[in-house]
């Protein structure tokens, strides 16, 4: 026993070293779960306090861009909502946001971006306190952001489509060809669609839009547009190189998007495996 | 002695602003990001008490990572750096570290450059090892080690000169 004490005392700064360590592996290992890192996140009181602080002193910087971009996307809703008036008047309704769609838009802004790491989180300024919960998909006015992984009262952690680990169903906007969208981690600009099937018609300069197959997303919100494409080992399946629409490095207002079907899919879905 | 420890917790909260609010979003080149935060490490006083060190060290990492969203990797990394420091110190000061008698601020050039350079590189290795974490990017590995720790070695040096104390 005394030799055992002593072994310890004379160890100690390497067992606590040790032990220390081994935490730290833990929660670098718990992290890269999906929705397991429920402590360590900046989705919290302290860090989300932060950076919304200092977020409210670096918006104005750039206001200015910002601003040309919700005009942008004005004129773009604009020229959509005249241009069905002309054609059909009386068969479509003329606002999106109707009680017969599924999902429900609400906005929020960025208070911390990351893009140059291989695993990058978003953080926004809402929370559960305005009804934003796991799972959500996140969208700017130029295409897709991310997907809500984390949630505190006040602020909300997304998993942005520049993270090593998203994986999201995507498709050809001229065929019905569906593959998934990952991130190598190379550059913030472009993404990789894989699992394309090689019977695709795929083209430099095609738009590749979001599939209607996960339940986050609606079909059809832009992604990004094809740059090249290549065959992977197997030779049944295309790499599809795809350079974003949306400018990953500088997001400013985001919209969060629920989908009041989930659950009733999701339980659906589960019942068949059963 | 107060005032030593009232300004080693102002350092502390400083590092980790300045590292999470500007450093950790200059992404030179993309992903080249200095961690200057290693400077907390670097420049505690070398005492006896190496327990208190280490646990300090992890509370720095762990808050970074708070902050980055990074899950563990910079305590990891940071607990690494503060229990090899002896090693390093030894290695760069010789002697005049068994005496107890180093000061960061007055020491030779050559010397705090050999010192910094050992620690930074390690902490960055174990950093952006676990970051990676897969064996078959170790080229990424060693890519972001080698031009991260560039930066962040020139930023210590930078704040060592312009932050240390003129004795003369």
């Amino acid at each position: 026993m005394q030799q055992i004490i002593n072994f310890i005392l004379r160890n100690r700064s390497f067992l606590l070293f040790a032990l220390l360590f081994g935490v730290s592996l833990f929660l670098t290992i718990q992290s890269h779960t999906y929705h397991k890192s429920k402590f360590i996140n900046s989705a919290n009181f302290l860090s989300g306090n932060i950076y919304k602080t200092t977020h409210g002193i670096s918006q104005y910087f750039d206001l200015k861009i910002q601003n040309e971009i919700l005009s942008e996307e004005n004129k773009k809703l604009r020229q959509l909502l005249y241009s069905k008036d002309a054609a059909d008047p009386d068969s479509v309704s003329l606002d999106s946001f109707t009680y017969t769609s599924p999902y429900r838009f609400s906005k929020a802004s960025v208070i911390k971006n990351s893009f140059g790491l291989l695993n990058n989180y978003i953080t926004l300024n809402k929370g559960q306190k305005d009804s934003v919960y796991q799972d959500y998909g996140v969208i700017s006015s130029n295409g897709i952001v991310g997907i809500v992984d984390q949630t505190s009262a006040k602020f909300s952690r997304v998993m942005s489509i520049l993270n090593s680990k998203s994986r999201i169903n995507a498709q050809l906007k001229k065929t019905n060809h569906f593959g998934t969208l990952k991130w190598e981690g190379k550059s913030p600009e472009l993404v990789q669609l894989v699992d394309i099937p090689k019977q695709a018609p795929v083209q430099k300069g095609d738009t590749i839009i979001t599939g209607g197959r996960s339940t986050i997303f609606p079909k059809g919100i832009p992604i990004g547009s094809v740059v090249s494409f290549e065959m992977d080992e197997t030779g049944n399946y295309f790499i599809v190189q795809v350079k974003l629409f949306n400018d990953m490095t500088n997001l400013g207002h985001v919209y969060i998007i629920k989908n009041l079907d989930t659950e009733e899919i999701n339980t659906l879905e589960t019942q068949n495996e059963q | 002695m107060n005032s030593s420890i009232g300004m080693h917790i102002t350092r502390f909260i400083l590092l980790v602003l300045l590292q999470v609010l500007i450093l950790n979003h200059i992404n030179f080149l993309n992903y080249i990001n200095p961690y200057a935060y290693l400077l907390f490490i670097l420049l505690y006083p070398i005492s006896n008490n190496r327990q208190l060190f280490i646990f300090i060290s992890f509370l720095l990492g762990l808050t970074i990572d708070l902050f980055s969203d990074s899950g563990g990797i910079h305590a990891a990394a940071s607990v690494t750096a503060a229990y090899t420091r002896p090693l390093f110190l030894k290695f760069a000061f010789g002697t005049s570290y068994e005496h107890q008698t180093v000061k960061i601020s007055t020491s030779d050039f050559g010397q705090r450059l050999t010192y910094f350079t050992l620690v930074v590189v390690l902490h960055h290795l174990v950093l952006f090892s676990l970051e990676v974490f897969s064996s078959s990017h170790i080229i990424l590995t060693l890519k972001k080690t080698l031009f991260s720790s560039i930066f962040t070695i020139l930023l210590c040096l930078i704040f060592t000169v312009l932050f240390t104390r003129n004795t003369k």
